[in-house]
């Protein structure tokens, strides 16, 4: 008993799981719209390209790189968006382009100037090291932001989720609904990014929003399900990392597919039916988006 | 059922072009919908129905010319069943509650309001289901669904995608006679349809539609073997049948 609490004296440990848990609970709570929007590449993307201000400013302005990368990444979100909505055909060969560049730039950055490999390890698969007081209170912040959005914009989100057309033309602005959840998915990548690893962060938007699909008909209960669940693989993968000695986002990754392997084998073939088209890119229909 | 439209315009399309990218789908269609007319967009599949109940809706923007609407016009719309993401995790009570997006912002539903989703869903017949998942429904029961989505928003103007494709007889028949109870009660509708016999015959008013509007009236009016052929391009036999154009096609004519 004494060796599953031996690490919990540690005051690192300690912030190393509420960072996790808080870290999967938030990537869990925005992944059920990212991917019933089928936008889950739009996370891939837009963690790698926040790489490249988020080395950039690391290594340049220590003091300053939240806002810096923070900024970097709202740019990024919001080109992104701008590029997919305006062209449909080739949309995803210019998001590849921009984000996979910016990736470069951050890893070319660290190999130049970083001081040591660990930390650009650490950089993309995550790390329980390194945690300081600004980033928790910045998680902490980015979270309450994005509970107090989405508890005020619950149902426009859910209307342009599943019909923006109609929602268009109920008088709900699509356009702005849509800047507004890309610029919480980024700010929500920035915030989690140390502590689950550039790489793995879009992983974390998925997974525990398909579980919880899998587990629920219900929009509200799978929005909730998926930030317990989400929750919980960032505690037990920040847990058991420790013991593995491997870095972080590995294991809380890692963590969620076994948890999906878990509810799969409950749920069976149903639940995996619920998944069917899940986040497969949705032909977006009219010109209002 | 008087529903050729004498009354104030709602939307009026002028010389509008539509489509998508830089296809036209849609040319030089002059087109007004009236507050008491009831009226059915009758053409072949691909012939730019949807795209032109997408210019009313106004979530569509024309290519050029101009569309007016009267100020604060509340319109609702139901999709076609075709093209709805079935696998979406929504109940039917969550499904409803929709139109009472822009009203509120709380994320739970009043009292009130699930007294007002559960009287319009008991209206529609589907009092029992509000709680089911929107995919255990059975085509009839979707069509209400998404019918009672667009009644709680009290619209002026009610636009319907292919009501009746992909429901049974008697579904039809009901969302027919329901349609025909709205819209006595002075609620303006627009349909589309490609069904001649079991929809169009039925209608008041019909717009025929083939990428421009090839003619409209009543069914009498434009339910002809030419007007049915610069519509759908194959010449068809039109008999009566108790006042109601009766549609069979002519495969002599054809070959
Ligand atoms: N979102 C879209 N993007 C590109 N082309 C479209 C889109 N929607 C419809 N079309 C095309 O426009 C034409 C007319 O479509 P539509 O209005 O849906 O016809 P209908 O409803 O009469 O079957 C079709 O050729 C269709 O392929
Ligand atoms: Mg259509």
């Amino acid at each position: 008993m004494t060796s599953i609490l031996e690490p919990l004296q540690f005051a690192f440990f300690q912030k190393g799981l509420l960072v996790a848990a808080l870290s999967g609970a938030l990537l869990g709570f925005i992944g059920v719209y990212i991917v019933l929007r089928g936008m889950s590449y739009i996370g891939h993307g837009l963690s790698h390209a926040i790489f490249g201000g988020f080395a950039a400013m690391q290594l340049f302005a220590a003091e300053l790189y939240v806002v810096g990368a923070g900024f970097w990444g709202v740019l990024s979100a919001i080109s992104i968006t701008a590029v997919a909505r305006r062209s449909r055909v080739g949309a995803d060969a210019a998001i590849g382009v921009i984000t996979t560049a910016s990736f470069a730039l951050g890893v070319a950055l660290f190999a130049k100037f970083g001081t040591s490999g660990p930390s650009f390890e650490n950089a993309l698969f995550g790390s329980i090291l390194g945690i300081s007081a600004a980033q928790i209170w910045g998680l902490v912040g980015v979270s309450l932001l994005t509970v107090a959005v989405v508890f005020l914009r619950y149902r426009v989100l859910l209307f342009t989720t599943f019909d923006p057309d109609v929602a268009q033309a109920s008088g709900v602005r699509v356009a702005r609904v849509e800047a507004l959840l890309m610029i919480i998915l980024s700010l929500a990548i920035l915030a989690t990014l140390t502590v689950i690893g550039v790489t793995l962060v879009a992983a974390m938007l998925v997974i525990p929003a398909v579980i919880a699909r899998m587990l629920t008909n219900s929009f509200g209960r799978m929005l909730a399900l998926s930030t317990g669940i989400g929750a919980l693989c960032g505690l037990v993968g920040m847990y058991l990392s420790y013991y593995a000695s491997v870095p972080s986002g590995t294991m809380i990754v890692l963590v969620g597919a076994a948890v999906f392997l878990v509810v799969l084998s409950i749920t069976g073939a149903r639940g995996l039916r619920r998944t069917a088209g899940l986040d497969s890119h949705r032909e977006s229909v009219g010109t209002a988006r | 059922m008087t529903g050729t439209g004498v009354g104030e315009a709602l939307v009026t399309l002028t010389d509008v072009s539509a489509g998508y990218g830089n296809t036209h789908v849609l040319h030089d269609i002059n087109f007004a919908v009236r507050e008491d007319q009831f009226t059915g967009i009758l053409g072949p599949s691909g012939a730019g129905k949807t795209t032109m109940l997408r210019l009313l809706l106004g979530s569509l923007k024309p290519q050029s010319g101009t569309i007016t609407r009267a100020p604060k016009l509340a319109v609702s719309y139901v999709p076609q069943l075709e093209t709805v993401d079935w696998n979406f995790p929504i109940t039917v009570f969550e499904c409803v509650l929709m139109s009472r997006t822009a009203r509120r912002i709380l994320p739970w539903a009043t009292p009130g309001e699930k007294a007002d989703v559960a009287s319009v869903l008991e209206r529609l017949g589907i009092g029992d289901l509000a709680h089911r998942h929107i995919r255990e429904l059975s085509g009839g029961q979707q069509q209400r669904m998404f019918l009672a989505r667009a009644l709680l928003r009290k619209p002026a103007m009610l636009l319907l995608d292919e009501p009746t494709s992909g429901v049974d007889f008697s579904t039809r028949h009901d969302v027919l006679h329901l349609l025909a109870d709205l819209h006595e009660d002075g609620m303006s509708i627009v349909l589309t349809t490609h069904d001649l016999n079991g929809m169009a015959a039925h209608l008041p008013h019909l717009v025929c539609v083939n990428h421009h509007v090839v003619a409209s009236g009543t069914p009498q009016e434009v339910i002809t073997p030419e007007v049915l052929e610069g519509t759908f391009g194959a010449r068809m036999e039109v008999l009566q049948h108790l006042g109601v154009p009766v549609v069979v096609d002519d495969s002599r004519a054809a070959g």
